[in-house]
């Protein structure tokens, strides 16, 4: 499969109509709406000239592609040239596929959300955390251009997010909101035809098929949408996210109501997705989800929280600690844990269970049993303690209660 | 820069059609009303009593056909004003705006699509309204209808006007409109200027000559395309994604 191309499909530029009425017929309805009117009666050129330079794939757009656009403004073609970099997987700077710089959204007196700024690197897949109401829904809106920010700025897909600039980010985004929308009285296979047209894509079979293929759905094509499970839509909302070969993906709560085993086939799509190079910004509830698949993830409450990989957030929020449990209790555990080389602390969680802050853990586990053992002790147990990123989350949003309370 | 895009209009245009066809019972109710208001005008043409002629006569064709241009105002407006809200109440606004569809091709292609049923039933209607003078009225209206190509000409001019109007407000409305229901509703509203004028040439007050009409055709074509774009510039992505209008600090 080539590279920037989740599909492996290309399309081809068809030839210009000549149907000089329904030209005419465009002009004037176009100057109805607006005076600066400029006519496309061929195949969208955005989609055309990006997927035959292979643009439209998970890499920063080149030069070469958006010059290709015949709707790009010269704004437009520059800010490609402004491409900003992010961490990349290797720890590395890499181009940004979504750069976001101290974004502001009020809705009046009330914020969604304030002075968010990450960035994520192509092939990234980030997960975006957070309670109910905790603007995540409308950061994905703001960057997918269905809502305008109130202040700040950012980079989409390698295009500057601005009006002028709304067609070409959705051109090169695909975004599953929570509830996949679908018309309920068309197939699956309509509903597919339906937004390829929207992306400009002529000869969209070999790509719906693909799509269905890539989310097991083949076999259903032909069925009306309002007939399936809420599983098997969320997998036609999936499958619509991968017809235009987006660059980036935001996929709002995909597995929201999915059984475990849908929930599994989502992230199974979504492992994929990510081993072709597709970025994803994934918002979820899901905790361990987010542990499963994102390469790092944002907490956000209203700001955002941190930003980090699951481990990185976990070193960072939680000292390194063992966990003992003796078989009796020792009578001076303070006295006999502060002593062995490598612990810091130690605090009696039971009776028989200590937990003991440590640097190193597996240069300070030997030393403990041995202390241990040279005390007289029976050592039951022994390991290093194991943060969940759900311990990460919980932290930070109870750290987020409290100063409110206070 | 601006562009409209066939393909995308088109997409939509296919969509809403097949959309229609699915829903059968949309289908029976769009057919029932032109064929109800086609009635009227075909009494009132046997009606006519063969020793009628002149003024008379022309007094007593005008106001079928007039009737008969209600058709196109009045069918679209329901179907209009489901467009945007419609699409909302059934969640799929969002996914759609998502797409690089703009929203200019969004309305464009929706009132296509409500225009091509109007048209097609209007028209069949006109037609089977014509079939009727021809094979069933008597010798004087017949040709009082025929000899005048103007009346046929203005009804046929009239009609894809007249059904802009109702599609542009059923539009304007749905825009707005939080709710189908009220959207249906306040569309309906749509066919009440139209409904005033032809009362006023019912009533004498504006005499019905093909000039009035081409003046009539001319003012309505200008007004459609103003209030097209004055729909296009209501059409706000947040405010209808989220209900909130959209802002941005000035700084």
């Amino acid at each position: 499969m080539a590279e920037g191309q989740v599909m492996g499909l290309s399309c081809r530029r068809r030839p210009r109509h000549p149907f000089i009425v329904q030209r005419s017929i465009f002009l004037l309805v176009g100057s109805i709406f607006k005076h600066d009117v400029w006519i496309s009666l061929t195949p969208d050129d955005d989609v055309q000239t990006d997927l035959e330079a292979g643009g439209n794939g998970h890499g920063p757009r080149t030069e070469a592609a958006a010059g290709g656009s015949s709707s790009a403004s010269p704004r437009a073609i520059t800010s490609v040239r402004e491409i900003t970099s992010a961490p990349t997987l290797d720890g590395t700077k890499g181009p940004a596929a979504l750069a976001v710089h101290q974004l502001t959204k009020r809705f009046g007196q009330r914020t969604a959300f304030s002075d968010v700024s990450f960035e994520v690197a192509y092939g990234e897949v980030f997960g975006f955390l957070g309670p109910n109401g905790a603007g995540k829904t409308t950061t994905v809106r703001t960057l997918g251009t269905l809502i305008a920010p109130t202040s700040g700025s950012a980079t989409v897909a390698g295009i500057p997010l601005s009006p002028e600039n709304e067609v070409d980010i959705r051109q090169r985004i695909a975004i599953m909101p929570e509830a996949p929308g679908l018309y309920l009285r068309l197939t699956v296979t309509e509903n597919l035809e339906y937004f390829a047209g929207l992306y400009g894509l002529h000869n969209p079979r070999p790509r719906i098929e693909k799509a269905l293929e890539a989310v097991n759905l083949t076999n259903r094509a032909g069925d009306l949408c309002g007939g399936l499970s809420k599983g098997l839509r969320q997998r036609v909302g999936l499958a619509r996210t991968l017809l235009s070969d987006p660059a980036v993906m935001f996929l709002d709560e995909p597995t929201s109501g999915l059984d475990p085993v849908a929930a599994r086939e989502v992230h199974d799509l979504i492992i994929g997705l990510r081993q072709q190079g597709v970025t994803i910004f994934l918002t979820t509830h899901r905790l361990d989800e987010a542990e499963k698949l994102c390469d790092r993830v944002a907490i956000m409450n209203s700001t955002l929280r941190t930003v980090g990989t699951p481990a990185g957030l976990r070193e960072q929020l939680f000292k390194r600690s063992l966990v003992v449990t003796t078989v009796e209790p020792l009578k001076d555990p303070e006295q006999l844990f502060t002593a062995i080389k490598g612990v810091e602390s130690c605090l009696a969680e039971g009776p028989a269970t200590y937990v003991l802050s440590v640097s190193e853990p597996r240069a300070a586990a030997p030393e403990v049993v041995r202390g241990l053992v040279k005390a007289g002790a029976d050592v039951l147990t022994i390991g290093e303690t194991q943060h969940s990123l759900e311990d990460v989350y919980l932290e930070l949003i109870a750290e987020d209660v409290e100063a409110h309370n206070q | 820069m601006m562009g409209l895009d066939a393909t995308r209009v088109r997409a939509v245009v296919h969509k809403e059609l097949r959309d229609y066809r699915r829903k059968r019972a949309i289908v029976a109710t769009m057919c029932i009303l032109p064929l109800l208001f086609l009635v009227q005008p075909v009494v009132t043409i046997f009606l006519v009593t063969p020793t009628t002629s002149g003024a008379a006569l022309q007094k007593s064709l005008i106001l079928p056909i007039l009737y008969l241009l209600l058709i196109p105002t009045i069918m679209p407006s329901t179907l209009a004003a489901y467009t945007v809200a419609g699409e909302r109440e059934q969640g799929t606004l969002e996914p759609l705006l998502t797409t690089p569809l703009r929203q200019q091709e969004f309305l464009l292609g929706k009132a296509t699509s409500v225009m091509i049923p109007t048209m097609a039933l209007s028209y069949t209607v006109f037609a089977l309204f014509l079939a009727a003078v021809r094979l069933f009225a008597n010798s004087a209206v017949a040709s009082a209808v025929f000899d005048d190509s103007a009346i046929i000409l203005a009804l046929f001019l009239l009609a894809p006007l007249m059904a802009g109007w109702g599609i542009v407000v059923g539009m304007a409305v749905s825009v707005r409109a939080t709710e189908v229901r009220v959207a249906q509703q306040l569309g309906v509203l749509a066919s009440f200027p139209p409904v005033g004028l032809i009362v006023l040439l019912a009533a004498g007050v504006v005499r019905p000559t093909f000039s009035v009409a081409l003046e009539f055709a001319v003012g309505l074509l200008v007004i459609d395309a103003l209030l097209l774009r004055f729909v296009s510039g209501m059409f706000d992505r947040e405010r209808l994604v989220t209900g909130a209008k959209a802002s941005r600090d000035s700084t």
